[in-house]
């Protein structure tokens, strides 16, 4: 249908944003593609090269796996943090990436765990690493005849340690101001940090992998000078607005608290 | 809502078959309280933030005001009026929202009351920790939450020794 009509068609999945976007008259009358019962595009497996999560897999399926709550905690978190139980019984993963509201509390996470998409059309399947999906505010490597039809995310080695904080008007049922989700790992004496991931919502038109900061402290002992060059670094990382929701200001000094605090404490 | 020709679709609710023709992403909300004449339930912001809308279907709590009526067909779907026992016979979360003040304008309370009532079902002696996030997606402008949680408790203890109410 969707190749037939190109651009006609929107998919609609759970519509947790997109029944808002459509009853406030700002998205067109059109036509939409219920997804909801396409079993195939739901659930969450193991397999030799990490997980395969379906696109439609909601929040609640994702916390209620034992198997993401043990490998991929982060994701859990931000579940967790999403509105509510009712939000989180209809919102989906597939959905939330495509919507891709720039305040989304599991792209983070996802950029955290080096997700990776796989997109189907009549056309085939391609596959794409999630920190190149989005190109822009509401822009995303995604063709119009193209579905969100499973989120990857690869086998990690042990010893990262994680680390997922939203800040907003509430504890819950609140769209974050900022949202930072972050994992490091130490190199076996604890000397130096091997590898870090460091990626923020809210702050900019997409969700961003703050790849300024994370070079401020990779190969770094992490000591006071390099958590405040990691700091610093951030602000060439995001570009924060003022929105009905925060300040340009506010979202500068809170991402750069989040992560001091981060570092200072992991 | 013009071309789209309305369609058909069929769900149970409060255990009663119920027959619509309207068009598909009519709001779930919308159908219960005009065309099936179930006013219990509310629309606080008609955005999925309050969650005064709140319903069961399929046993899951949902905003019905998020949900087209369409992906609810063939569904099992329960309101607050399918949530007591009987005409004199309240739920356990019913009583307990009496017993304790849970309600003052009370445009909350139908939501407040599935949600505890599926919260109950799922963690049978829930934590306050774990009251409060069931109850998260209910926003109430009157009570202050605690006689709510107060009456949430109190339920969690005589719902199972009583076994009341019929949920589904």
């Amino acid at each position: 249908m969707l190749a037939a009509a190109p651009g006609k068609w929107r998919p609609f999945a759970g519509g947790t944003d997109l029944m808002v976007q459509l009853e406030s008259g700002a998205l067109p009358e059109g036509q939409y593609l219920g997804l909801w019962k396409l079993g195939e595009l739901r659930g969450v497996r193991e397999t030799s090269a990490g997980v395969e999560i379906g696109a439609l897999t909601t929040y609640s399926e994702i916390l209620a796996s034992d198997l993401l709550g043990r490998e991929y905690p982060l994701l859990g978190q931000a579940a967790r943090e999403t509105g509510g139980v009712a939000t989180q019984n209809r919102g989906t993963i597939g959905g939330n990436i495509a919507n891709a509201s720039p305040a989304a509390d599991t792209p983070p996470a996802l950029l955290v765990y080096d997700a990776e998409l796989e997109l189907i059309s009549v056309r085939g399947t391609r596959r794409v690493p999630y920190d190149a999906f989005h190109r822009g505010y509401k822009k995303m490597d995604l063709a119009p005849d193209e579905l969100i039809a499973r989120v990857r995310l690869p086998k990690r080695a042990p010893g990262w340690r994680e680390h997922y904080r939203k800040v907003g008007t509430r504890k819950a049922q609140a769209i974050s101001k900022v949202c930072l989700a972050a994992a490091l790992v130490m190199d076996a004496t604890g000397g130096a940090v091997v590898d870090v991931r460091i990626a923020l919502g809210s702050v900019a038109p997409t969700v961003v992998r703050a790849r300024q900061a994370e070079a401020a402290i990779r190969g770094q002992p992490l000591d006071a000078a390099a958590v405040e060059a990691a700091v610093h670094a951030l602000a060439q990382d995001i570009a924060p607005i003022d929105d009905i929701r925060s300040t340009a200001r506010y979202r500068l000094s809170v991402a750069g608290r989040l992560l001091r605090d981060w570092l200072r404490r992991v | 809502m013009s071309e789209v020709p309305a369609v058909t679709v069929r769900l149970t609710v409060n255990g009663r078959e119920a027959e619509v023709r309207v068009h598909p992403m009519r709001r779930l909300l919308d159908v219960l309280r005009t065309e099936l004449h179930l006013t219990g339930t509310k629309e606080g912001c008609g955005e999925g933030e309050c969650g005064a809308c709140s319903v069961l279907v399929n046993g899951e709590l949902v905003n019905s005001c998020l949900t087209p009526v369409l992906q609810a067909d063939g569904a099992d779907v329960t309101t607050i009026e399918g949530i007591a026992g009987g005409p004199d016979v309240l739920h356990a979360v019913q009583q307990a929202f009496i017993t304790h003040g849970g309600a003052q304008c009370g445009i909350c309370t139908p939501g407040m009351v599935l949600a505890s009532v599926t919260l109950l079902e799922r963690t049978a002696h829930p934590n306050d920790e774990q009251i409060r996030a069931g109850l998260a997606g209910n926003l109430c402008r009157c009570t202050g939450y605690m006689r709510i949680f107060e009456a949430v408790r109190q339920a969690a203890t005589s719902h199972t020794a009583a076994g009341a109410g019929k949920t589904k």
